[in-house]
């Protein structure tokens, strides 16, 4: 077979997929929110890139750690902002600009890396038990229901205690919390494929089930898994702030966005007189959680829209 | 399948499911040590020496099989004894007792303003869908779902705290409640001042629930807004619609009558992820306006890695979901004849 030809099959192959493609795009073209939600997810990408330019480390008080905020002495008082910080200090003067623009990185850390860990668990085990079926299949079915007894931040909540507190306990917490979702999913994907004609006619010409998962089965059914992921990170991300807010996360002095509203509540009150005096110290920090989560939001709900098949083509 | 039938085998998968619910907990409790295990059994602050802690050890086989442990566990648990809380000094069942008529007083208001707001959101965006007012709903209803809950809280807290003070009651009315004079027949303030001829004592409490109520339906109701906007799009496109139509129908009836009354039916189902979600927003809208109740007690548990106590505030939420869902599944075949038949 010639390269050329074996071209033009590929070619042959995809044009299903590119017309998918070219009526999401219009479909979501002619929705608003989502094109804002896409430029709100590149206007971050784009932060956690030139970190080291908005805001360079280097300072002496952060012992080498461009994730942990630069900070002079430890008066306890906020200070509203100025020139050298924009955004004003937090509690021990921390510095809230500094903290905010390497929390974009931090942000984007906790959301994959749990999105990642749980995407991969759940279709490990949601192909085995799908494909396989028999007992594997029951045990890991009544285990996610166990799981889904439990609202999600409070299980995160009671594992977090038992780990002790830090950020990685916090990732491993809602990684544990995430996965059942992916396998159950995973595994009806694979249930409807299995059933298809071309894994029939791949396992009576004697592949492999090796080759028949890798080559058949897994690329026509990740799709809605990988869409799934994508907008999973906003919650994820929601979720850790919270679990951060509760003082279950990083350190003290720690750029994540949570953990800066966590080291303000004392000041929320402000002071006699003057209720907002500290303004500064929850509503920046919290400014970016909120638009980071937002923009995968409306990602996610154009995509939804656009994927849902009861209501797309009206 | 008759209804009964199905209710009948639904009531029987509760056990299972209430075994697994404490057998996750009992899990979690396998991160301990022996010795750190051993305080969930303790019931006052006396029992906690060291001495005490060994003997508790032998007498719940803690260093045994993990069957035995668990056989030991539960029948603990059974009796209604979750271990000690450190953080409130009191048994952790008693604690989660009482706190919890302050956490059902938030969730009576909240649940349904975000119901009844939600479906009608939902319904205006699916009929002026793509148009600027359906764009506008959905905005706002995603805008609120991605709010940090803590920190929507936080910020309405410090912009009205003047009006509306963070805490449970005022200090007066405190002082009143917890008097002998006052009987607390159910727990519920607003309910127990008038019962108690004290309106007053009850606005007051009215005037601390306003926004941790507030702060829960803003960021609840999207997911009802979703649901309801796509669920009335789907019955928009459906031939009795256009039948009703093509009787003449106006188009208020077509909606109120025929499209809406199908439409409400999966949002039933969302009753269940409601429940989950309010009961995590407890947790954060409490901390955050220091309402005294469960979400307050489990958080500050947390805050000082108060293992019984979160873990028994842990078990209690997953059964109380358990139950939730029952009932949705109930409601759920009682108004759709194709989940018992099918």
């Amino acid at each position: 077979m010639s390269v050329r030809h074996r071209l033009s099959e590929f070619k042959a192959g995809m044009k299903p997929t590119v017309k998918e493609l070219k009526f999401i795009i219009t479909r979501m073209r002619k929705s608003p929110l989502s094109i804002v939600g896409i430029a709100i997810i590149l206007f971050f990408i784009a932060i956690a890139l030139l970190c080291p330019i908005l805001a360079p480390p280097g300072y002496p008080s952060q012992g080498g750690d461009p994730y942990k905020m630069p900070h002079e002495g430890w008066t306890p008082t906020p200070s509203p902002p100025s020139e050298d910080h924009p955004f004003g200090t937090t509690i021990y003067q921390f510095d809230i600009y500094y903290g905010c623009i390497w929390g974009t990185r931090i942000a984007f850390y906790v959301g994959f890396l749990v999105v990642g860990i749980s995407l991969a668990v759940g279709l490990f085990l949601g192909i085995v038990s799908g494909y396989y079926g028999g007992a594997i299949d029951e045990i890991l079915m009544r285990f996610t229901d166990i799981i889904y007894a439990f609202p999600g931040l409070i299980f995160a909540m009671a594992l977090v205690v038992a780990f002790g507190r830090s950020l990685t306990s916090v990732l491993i917490a809602l990684s544990l919390v995430g996965w059942p979702t992916y396998a159950r999913v995973m595994r009806s994907e694979v249930l409807r494929v299995k059933q298809e004609d071309y894994v029939e006619a791949a396992k009576a010409v004697g592949c492999s089930d090796l080759r028949v998962i890798v080559k058949h089965v897994l690329p026509n059914s990740i799709y809605s898994l990988l869409i799934m992921a994508s907008l999973d990170i906003g919650g994820i991300v929601l979720t850790a702030a919270a679990l951060s807010f509760l003082g279950l996360g990083s350190s003290i002095g720690f750029a994540d966005w949570g953990q800066i509203i966590n080291q303000s509540r004392d000041w929320i009150t402000g002071a006699p007189g003057n209720a907002l005096a500290y303004w500064y110290t929850f509503v920046i920090p919290g400014t970016f959680i909120f638009t980071f989560v937002l923009g995968w939001n409306l990602l996610g709900d154009a995509l939804r829209d656009v994927l849902d098949p009861m209501i797309r083509r009206r | 399948m008759g209804l009964r039938a199905y209710l009948v085998r639904r009531l029987l998968l509760l056990i299972p499911t209430l075994i697994g619910v404490t057998l996750l907990i009992f899990a979690v409790t396998q991160l301990f040590t022996p010795i750190q295990r051993a305080s969930l059994y303790i019931r006052s602050e006396k029992e906690a020496s060291p001495e005490n802690l060994n003997r508790i050890i032998a007498k719940y086989h803690l260093n045994e099989s993990v069957l035995v442990q668990y056989y030991y566990w539960i029948t603990e648990v059974l009796h209604g004894n979750l271990g000690y809380s450190m953080s409130k000094h009191m048994p952790v069942s008693e604690a989660i007792l009482s706190a919890f008529p302050a956490s059902a007083e938030l969730v009576i208001f909240a649940i349904p303003l975000t119901v009844i707001l939600g479906i009608y959101l939902g319904t205006i965006s699916a009929v002026h869908r793509d148009k600027p007012l359906d764009h506008a709903t959905r905005f706002l209803s995603i805008a609120g779902w991605s709010l940090p809950t803590f920190w929507f809280g936080l910020i309405l807290l410090a912009l009205f705290y003047d009006w509306f003070p963070a805490g449970r009651l005022g200090a007066v009315a405190r002082n009143a409640v917890f008097s002998p004079a006052f009987t607390r027949y159910t727990g519920l303030n607003i309910l127990d001042g008038l019962l108690n001829a004290q309106p007053w004592i009850s606005l007051d409490a009215l005037r601390h629930i306003i926004l941790p109520v507030i702060t829960l339906t803003v960021v609840q109701i999207a997911l009802i807004v979703r649901v309801m906007r796509s669920s009335m799009l789907e019955a928009l496109g459906k031939g009795y619609i256009t039948a009703a139509r093509a009787k003449g129908l106006n188009q208020k009836e077509v909606i109120n009558k025929h499209a809406r009354r199908n439409a409400l039916i999966p949002v039933i189902t969302l009753a269940g992820i409601l429940t989950a979600g309010l009961l995590t927003g407890v947790v954060i809208t409490e901390t955050v306006f220091s309402y005294y109740g469960l979400g307050y007690f489990a958080a500050h548990a947390a805050m000082q890695l108060d293992a019984p106590a979160v873990l028994g505030f842990a078990l209690f939420t997953g059964i109380m979901y358990v139950f939730a869902n029952l009932m949705v599944d109930m409601m759920y075949a009682y108004v759709d004849p194709r989940i018992r038949l099918g």
